[in-house]
C-alpha cells in the first residue's frame, strides 16, 4: 500500500481540506488507486459513529495534525482590559523609577552635611567608605528599587489568571444557558476573552443554524410552474394541488428528491428486514439539513427513500414498488458551485444526471425557456423567506458517461490543483440540463432571536448579518427578526441596483457617493463626538452581496475606485444594522478584518454555527459557535459555543457586563492598594534619613498582597453584582455604561491613584503625628520604629479590604468569610508572628510589638480615626452619587419615604402616600394624565415593556 | 447599600461621636502636666551644661545642674524622659548591626548598643531650704517582654557575670562593661538592664523621647508638689556634633499616655467635617424635595 500526499496546509480556513491518493498492491494485479478527500479524514477528536470498526492510516500526527495546527490561532486573542493593564503599568513604573530617584538623590543632598552622613554613633563600615561614589549611589537607587518594587503588584497578574479560569465555569454552570434539546449547557474554550464579551461594538452574524433553527421543513415545491402544497387543514385532503403537471414529469421529480442528495439512513436499535416499518425504526442522517427536507418532502407525495445498498439506491414509489437505481457518481455540494448532482443508472439502462442547486446556479445551466415559470414562483418563496432549491435532469447516453467517468476519475487522482480541476470537470457535466421544478423549504426563526438582537441593538452593539443565502430570504429573515424595522431606510448595493453591465463600476460609484452624502446629511459633522449616537437618529440598513463586495474590496485596475472601500467603510459603520447576503465563507472574515481594522479599532464578535463561519469566529475578537445541527466545528474553534442565538443576549449583557466590571475593578483595585502600600515607605525615607529602612516587617512586606489582601479582591471579581443578572438582561441600555473600556480610561484610573495617594497620605502622617508623643501606653513605656510601621500597617489592611466592602453590591457568604476572614488572619497572625522567639531570625523586631500595641488606648482611637478618614472621600462619593442619580431617575425619589423622620421633623411637607400611588401607576405603564409625572420617567427606564408577538415568519412588508 | 436615608444618619452619627471622642480625649491631654528642659548647653547659652559639651564617655563625665520651679503640683506618676532630636536611631545602618540572638545570651559588636545613652540624672526638691532627694525608680520601663524573654544574660560562669563575659570586647563608647552596668543589682546588669533595653528600642522618628525612671515611691507617691527642683546631671552624651539636642521632660500620664494634643484635635475636626457634610447633604436632599414639590404642582 502506497499513500501520496497534497501539501499540508496549515491555514485555519483550510481544516477540511485534504488531498491524497492511496494506490493498493495485491499479488499478481494491477495496483488499484483510490482517491483521498477530506470525507476520508478523521480529525483529532472524532468518534465512531454508526460503525463498530474502521481501518484507517495515521497521516499527520502531534502537532502537525490539522486540529494542532488550527488550535495556534487563539492564543493571539488579547482583549482590551490587558492593553490598559500594560499602560497603567508603564505609569507606575515611573512612579517607582520616580521613587527611587528622588530618594536616591535627596539622600545625597542630605548626606552633603557630614554630620547626617556620619555622626558618631553611627559611623561607616571600611567598606562603605572605600566604595566609589557612583558605585554607591547605584547600589541606593537600586536598594531603593527593591524597597518600594511592591508597587508593582505582580499578584495582580496570578490574581487576573486564576479570576479568569475560576470565572469562566460560571459561564458554564448557567442553567439558563443549558438546552434540554442537546443536552448541554455553554461550552468555554478560552477564558482570556471573558471581559471582552462587555465591549462588544460590532456582532457578526451567520442566518442559518444561527439566527434560524436549522431545522428544515418542506413547505411546496412547483413543477413545471404548477404548485403543490401540503394543507394545514385536513378537510382538503392531504394535498392541495394548484393544476397539475403532467403524471411523468411530477414522478421524475420526486424520483430527483429521492435520489440527488447524500443522505443516510441511520437504523434502530434493532434490524431487521422488514421494510415496511422502516419508517418506524430508522431516521435520515445528513451534513445538510436540507436535504432531510427535501427528502421527507418526497415521501410525503409518495416516493420514500429506503437507503443504499451495495451501490443501489432503493426507492419506493407511489404504488409501493420498490425501484433500484445504480448510483455511479456524486458531485459534491460546493459552496462556489453551490449545487450538487448524482448520476444514476436506472433498471432499464438508462443514465440519469439529476442536478439541484441555488437557481442562480442552476438557471444558467439549463435550457432558457424553461426558467420564465419556475422564476416566478422561485421568487416569491425567498420574498417569504423560504430556501429554494432548483433541481434540473439531464439523460446521458454511454458514450458521454464513459467520458465523464474518464474526466472524473483523472480529477479525483490529481495531487495538484485538485479542487480546481475537479470544479472544472462539474462544471462541463452540469451543462444543458432540463429544469424540471423547485422546492421552498422553511427554517423557522430560532426563539426569541427577534427579541435578543432588539436587545443588541438597544445596548449599542451593530448587528451585521453575513449569510450565505440569496438577498430576498435573507432580508426577509431580517426582517422578521427586526434587524430591520419598517422604518429602516433601506440601501441596496446588490447585483439588482449595481446590475450586470459593463459600466457597474461607474453605477457602483454612483450609489456610494449617494448614500455617503444622503448619510452625511443625516449625522452632521459636529455630533460625531458622540461615538453612539445613531441610536437617536433616523434609522438606515445596509444590503450588500458578495460579488458587489469584491467589487469594492478588489476593484480593477481602474485607479479612481481604489477609494471605495473608505467610502463604503463610513456609509458601514453609519448604518443600525447590516446584511451581506450571498456571502464566501472567506469574505465573511474580510468583513470582519475590514471593521476590526477601523478607527478606535472596536471590538467585534461573529457568532455562527457551520464550517462557512469559522474563518469569522477566528478573525473576530470573540468568537462565539452555536452548537447546531451542522456539525461542531464552529463550536469548537470558537472561544464560547452557546448551544442557542438567543443565549447570547445574557452572555453579552450580564455575564460580559459583569465580567467586565469584575475585572477592571480589580485591576483598579491592585494598582490602588499598592500604591497606598508603599507610599508611607516612601515618605519614611524622609524621616530616616534615606537610609532604605523599611517600615513595615519583611513578613507584612510579602504577606500583604499574598495573604492579607489577595482573597477579598478574588472573591469579589468571582462573585460581585453590581447590578443583579436580571436588570442587565433586561435593561440592555446598561451595556452602554460600560462601552470603550469606559472603567479602564485615564480617568478612573487618576481616581483610583489619587485615592491611593491620599489613603498613604493619610496613613503616613496620621501616625506620624501621633508619634510626636511617642509614650502611648497608659504607663508612659514609649514605641518604637516597629510599632510604627505596624499601626500603619494596620491601618491599612483594614482600610482596603473596608474600601471593598463599601465596594461589594451583592454579598455572599463567600464574601463575608474572606473580608472578615483576612481581617482575622491579619490579627491573628500579627500575634502569633510577634508571639514567639524565632530561631532562623536575626532580629526579632516583631517581637510582642502587636500585643503592645493593642494595649494601648490611644492608638486604637488613632487606628479608627485613620480608617474613617481614609474612607471618608470614597462614603462622600458614593452617598453623593447616590442622591443625585436619585433625583435625576426618579424625582419623586424614595429618600423621602426613607427618611421621614427628618423631613417631618424639618418641615418638608410631603404627600406621601400620594407619590407611592403615581409609582407604582407609572411602574405598571398605564399613566394616563400625568405627562411629567414619574411614570415618565420610569418608563424610559424599561425600554421594552412587553414586545408584540411576532410570527416567525413575517411578510416582507416592501 | 448607602443611599440617602442611611448616610444621612450615619454622617450625623459620626460627627457627634467624633466629637464626643475628640472633646474627651482633649480634655484629658489638657489636664496632662508636661515639662521640657533643654540641657544640650549650646555653645555662647548661658546654660550651666554649655561647659560640658566636649564630656564624652570616655573623657570622664561631666556634672552640671539645672534649677527650675513646678508652679502647680504634677500628680503622680511623674514620668521622667530624656529626648534627643536630630538622632537617627531608625537608620538602616544603624539598625542592621543589631543582633537579638546574641541579646538572648550571646557576645556582640553593636552600634546600637555602642551608643548607648549614658547621661545619668538625679532629681531634688527644696525642701526647707535644703535639697531633698527624690526617690526615682528605675524598674519596669522597659516592656515586660523585652527585659524578661527577648534579653537574656549569657549563662553564669562559676556565679559570675563578669567570667561569662570574659573574652568580649567593652563597647568602645562605654565607660564601663556590661556586667558593670548596674553593678549592685543582679536582675538588672548586663543585657537586662532596662536602660539598655529602652535604648535599644529604637526609636521611629528622629526626635524621640524614652523613659528614664519614674517617681511614684516615698513621700512623692502622689506626686511632685510644686516648689523648686534641681536636676542634676552627669553629662557624657555629645549631641552637638550632629546639631542635635537633648531634653529632660517630666510628664504625668494618664490613660491615653503622654501629652498628645494631635489625636483630640483630629476628632475635633473629623467629627465637625461628618456633621458639616450631614447639613450639606441634607439641604442638597431639600432642594430636591421642594423641587419635586414644584414640578408636581
Amino acid at each position: 500500500m502506497e499513500l501520496s500526499m497534497g501539501h499540508i496546509s496549515s491555514r485555519s480556513e483550510r481544516l477540511f481540506r485534504f488531498v491524497g491518493r492511496i494506490n493498493i498492491y495485491r499479488s499478481n494485479q494491477e495496483p488499484i488507486a483510490r482517491s483521498l478527500g477530506p470525507e476520508n479524514l478523521l480529525l483529532k477528536g472524532s468518534t465512531l459513529k454508526n460503525t463498530k470498526k474502521i481501518y484507517g492510516v495515521a497521516v499527520y500526527t502531534g502537532m502537525e495534525t490539522k486540529m494542532a495546527l488550527n488550535y495556534q490561532g487563539k492564543s493571539q486573542k488579547r482583549s482590551a482590559v490587558e492593553k490598559s493593564i500594560n499602560a497603567f503599568l508603564v505609569v507606575y513604573l515611573c512612579i517607582l523609577l520616580s521613587k527611587a530617584t528622588v530618594c536616591t538623590t535627596m539622600k545625597y543632598v542630605w548626606q552633603s552635611n557630614p554630620f547626617n552622613d556620619e555622626p558618631w554613633y553611627n559611623e561607616k563600615t571600611k567598606k562603605e567608605k572605600e566604595a566609589f561614589k557612583v558605585l554607591r549611589m547605584f547600589t541606593d537607587f537600586l536598594s531603593f528599587m527593591v524597597l518600594f518594587n511592591f508597587i508593582i503588584p505582580v499578584s495582580m497578574y496570578v490574581t487576573v489568571e486564576m479570576q479568569k479560569f475560576l470565572g469562566s465555569f460560571f459561564i458554564s454552570w448557567d442553567k439558563e444557558m443549558y438546552d434540554e434539546e442537546i443536552k448541554e449547557g455553554a461550552l468555554v474554550n478560552t477564558s482570556d476573552l471573558n471581559e471582552e464579551l462587555g465591549q462588544v461594538e460590532y456582532v457578526f452574524t451567520d442566518k442559518t443554524g444561527t439566527l434560524t433553527e436549522n431545522s428544515m421543513e418542506f413547505i411546496e415545491c412547483c413543477i413545471d410552474g404548477h404548485k403543490y402544497k401540503e394543507s394545514i387543514s385536513e378537510v382538503d385532503g392531504p394535498l392541495k394541488y394548484y393544476g397539475k403537471a403532467e403524471k411523468c414529469r411530477e414522478e421524475l421529480f420526486l424520483r430527483a428528491l429521492c435520489l440527488c442528495h447524500t443522505v443516510q439512513i441511520k437504523e434502530g436499535d434493532q434490524v431487521d428486514g422488514l421494510i415496511g416499518h422502516l419508517e418506524h425504526r430508522s431516521t435520515y442522517i445528513s451534513s445538510s439539513p436540507d436535504e432531510i427536507a427535501l427528502v421527507k418532502g418526497a415521501k410525503k407525495y409518495g416516493f420514500s427513500f429506503l437507503g443504499l445498498e451495495n451501490d443501489y439506491m432503493k426507492v419506493k414509489n407511489q404504488n409501493n414498488e420498490t425501484e433500484r437505481y445504480q448510483l455511479l457518481h456524486i458531485l459534491n455540494f460546493d459552496p462556489v458551485r453551490r449545487r450538487m448532482s448524482v448520476i444514476v443508472r436506472t433498471i432499464t439502462g438508462k443514465l440519469l444526471l439529476f442536478c439541484k442547486g441555488a437557481d442562480s446556479s442552476i438557471f444558467p445551466k439549463v435550457q432558457q425557456d424553461e426558467i420564465q415559470q419556475t422564476k416566478a414562483h422561485v421568487d416569491r418563496n425567498a420574498m417569504d423567506g423560504y430556501r429554494t432549491l432548483c433541481v434540473a435532469f439531464k439523460e446521458l447516453s454511454q458514450e458521454e458517461y464513459d467520458q465523464i467517468d474518464k474526466q472524473i476519475c483523472e480529477a479525483k487522482m490529481a495531487l495538484q490543483d485538485r479542487e480546481e480541476k475537479m470544479a472544472k470537470v462539474f462544471e462541463d457535466i452540469e451543462a444543458n440540463m432540463h429544469l424540471i421544478g423547485a422546492t421552498a423549504v422553511e427554517d423557522k426563526l430560532q426563539e426569541q432571536a427577534a427579541e435578543t438582537i432588539e436587545a443588541l441593538h438597544a445596548a449599542g452593539m451593530k448587528v451585521w448579518v453575513l449569510t450565505g443565502d440569496k438577498m430576498e430570504t435573507a432580508k426577509s429573515t431580517c426582517y422578521a427578526c427586526r434587524l430591520f424595522q419598517t422604518n429602516t431606510e433601506l440601501l441596496e448595493l446588490t447585483t439588482k441596483t449595481v446590475g450586470h453591465s459593463e459600466r457597474k463600476e461607474d453605477r457602483l460609484h454612483e450609489l456610494l457617493m449617494e448614500y455617503h452624502k444622503r448619510l452625511l446629511q443625516d449625522f452632521p459633522k459636529n455630533r460625531g463626538g458622540h461615538k453612539r449616537s445613531w441610536m437617536l437618529n433616523h434609522e438606515y440598513g445596509l444590503i450588500i452581496d458578495g460579488s458587489t463586495l469584491s467589487l469594492i474590496l478588489n476593484p480593477s485596475q481602474d485607479s479612481s475606485s481604489s477609494n471605495y472601500k473608505t467610502i463604503f467603510l463610513q456609509i458601514c459603520l453609519k448604518c443600525t444594522a447590516v446584511l451581506c447576503c450571498r456571502m464566501a465563507p472567506l469574505q465573511k472574515a474580510q468583513i470582519v478584518r475590514m471593521v476590526k481594522s477601523t478607527k478606535g479599532s472596536p471590538i467585534t464578535l461573529s457568532i455562527g454555527d457551520g464550517a462557512n463561519d469559522v474563518s469569522m469566529i477566528l478573525e473576530a475578537h470573540v468568537g462565539i459557535g452555536i452548537k447546531g445541527k451542522e456539525g461542531r466545528q464552529a463550536s469548537r474553534n470558537s472561544d464560547y459555543a452557546v448551544p442557542k442565538f438567543k443565549h447570547l443576549r445574557k452572555l453579552l449583557l450580564a455575564h460580559g457586563h459583569l465580567y467586565y466590571v469584575r475585572i477592571a475593578h480589580l485591576v483598579q483595585y491592585f494598582f490602588y492598594k499598592n500604591l497606598c502600600f508603599i507610599l508611607p515607605q516612601f515618605l519614611y525615607q524622609f524621616f530616616c534619613g534615606f537610609s532604605q529602612q523599611p517600615l513595615y516587617d519583611a513578613a507584612y512586606l510579602t504577606m500583604y498582597n499574598i495573604c492579607f489582601t489577595s482573597l477579598p479582591i478574588l472573591a469579589y471579581s468571582l462573585l460581585e453584582q453590581h447590578i443583579n443578572i436580571e436588570t442587565l438582561t433586561s435593561d440592555p441600555q446598561l451595556y452602554m455604561k460600560i462601552s470603550d473600556n469606559a472603567m479602564l480610561q485615564w480617568k478612573p484610573f487618576l481616581y483610583w491613584t489619587f485615592l491611593g495617594a491620599f489613603e498613604g497620605l493619610v496613613f503616613f502622617f496620621g501616625v506620624y503625628y501621633l508619634f510626636q508623643n511617642s509614650s502611648l501606653e497608659d504607663n508612659g513605656k514609649v514605641f518604637g520604629n516597629w510599632t510604627f510601621g505596624t499601626i500603619v500597617f494596620t491601618i491599612l489592611v483594614f482600610t482596603v479590604t473596608l474600601k471593598l466592602a463599601l465596594d461589594t453590591r451583592f454579598w455572599t457568604w463567600m464574601n463575608h468569610f474572606v473580608i472578615w476572614g483576612s481581617l482575622a488572619f491579619y490579627v491573628f497572625f500579627s500575634f502569633f508572628w510577634g508571639g514567639i522567639i524565632w530561631p532562623f531570625l536575626k532580629q526579632q523586631r516583631m517581637y510582642f510589638v502587636f500585643a503592645h500595641m493593642v494595649t494601648s488606648l490611644s492608638t486604637w482611637l488613632a487606628i479608627i480615626l485613620l480608617i474613617f478618614i481614609s474612607l471618608f472621600p470614597e462614603i462622600l462619593l458614593i452617598v453623593f452619587k447616590n442622591v443625585r442619580r436619585k433625583a435625576q431617575e426618579h424625582p419623586l425619589s424614595s429618600c423621602s419615604l426613607k427618611l421621614p423622620a427628618i423631613t417631618a421633623f424639618l418641615g418638608v411637607n410631603k404627600s406621601n402616600i400620594q407619590i407611592e400611588n403615581q409609582r407604582e401607576v407609572g411602574a405598571e405603564g398605564t399613566s394616563r394624565g400625568h405627562p411629567s409625572s414619574p411614570a415618565s420617567c420610569l418608563r424610559q427606564h424599561h425600554p421594552y415593556p412587553n414586545y408584540p408577538i411576532h410570527a416567525t415568519n413575517q411578510k416582507c412588508p416592501l | 447599600l448607602l443611599s440617602a436615608g442611611i448616610a444621612l444618619p450615619l454622617f450625623f452619627a459620626l460627627g457627634l461621636a467624633g466629637l464626643a471622642v475628640g472633646l474627651g480625649l482633649h480634655f484629658s491631654s489638657g489636664t496632662i502636666r508636661e515639662l521640657e528642659l533643654d540641657y544640650t548647653g549650646a555653645p555662647r547659652s548661658n546654660h550651666d551644661c554649655a561647659r560640658c559639651t566636649n564630656a564624652s564617655a570616655t573623657s570622664g563625665p561631666c556634672l552640671c545642674t539645672l534649677r527650675f520651679e513646678l508652679a502647680e503640683p504634677f500628680p503622680g506618676p511623674v514620668c521622667l524622659y530624656y529626648q534627643l532630636s536630630n538622632y537617627y536611631q531608625n537608620h538602616r545602618r544603624y539598625g542592621v548591626s543589631r543582633d537579638d540572638l546574641q541579646l538572648s545570651g550571646d557576645p556582640w559588636g553593636l552600634r546600637v548598643a555602642n551608643s548607648l545613652f549614658n547621661d545619668t540624672f538625679t532629681l531634688h526638691r527644696l525642701v526647707n531650704g535644703s535639697f531633698m532627694p527624690v526617690p526615682l525608680d528605675s524598674r519596669g520601663i522597659s516592656w515586660w517582654t523585652d527585659s524578661n524573654v527577648k534579653f537574656r544574660n549569657p549563662e553564669l560562669v562559676n556565679g559570675s557575670l563578669a567570667t561569662a563575659f570574659w573574652g568580649t570586647a567593652k563597647p568602645p563608647n562605654w565607660p564601663c562593661a556590661a556586667y558593670l552596668l548596674d553593678a549592685g543589682n543582679p536582675n538588672n546588669t548586663g543585657f537586662v538592664n532596662e536602660d539598655f533595653i529602652v535604648w535599644m528600642r529604637t526609636a521611629a522618628l528622629p526626635t524621640f523621647r524614652k523613659l528614664y525612671r519614674r517617681v511614684h515611691q516615698g513621700n512623692f507617691s502622689a506626686g511632685l508638689p510644686h516648689g523648686t527642683y534641681r536636676l542634676d546631671i552627669n553629662y557624657s552624651y555629645p549631641v552637638l556634633p550632629f546639631k542635635g539636642t537633648k531634653k529632660v521632660i517630666l510628664s504625668t500620664v494618664s490613660w491615653m499616655g503622654g501629652k498628645n494634643p494631635f489625636l483630640g484635635i483630629a476628632y475635633l475636626v473629623f467629627g465637625s467635617a461628618c456633621i458639616l457634610t450631614g447639613f450639606v447633604m441634607l439641604a442638597v436632599h431639600i432642594k430636591y424635595q421642594q423641587q419635586n414639590q414644584m414640578d408636581e404642582d
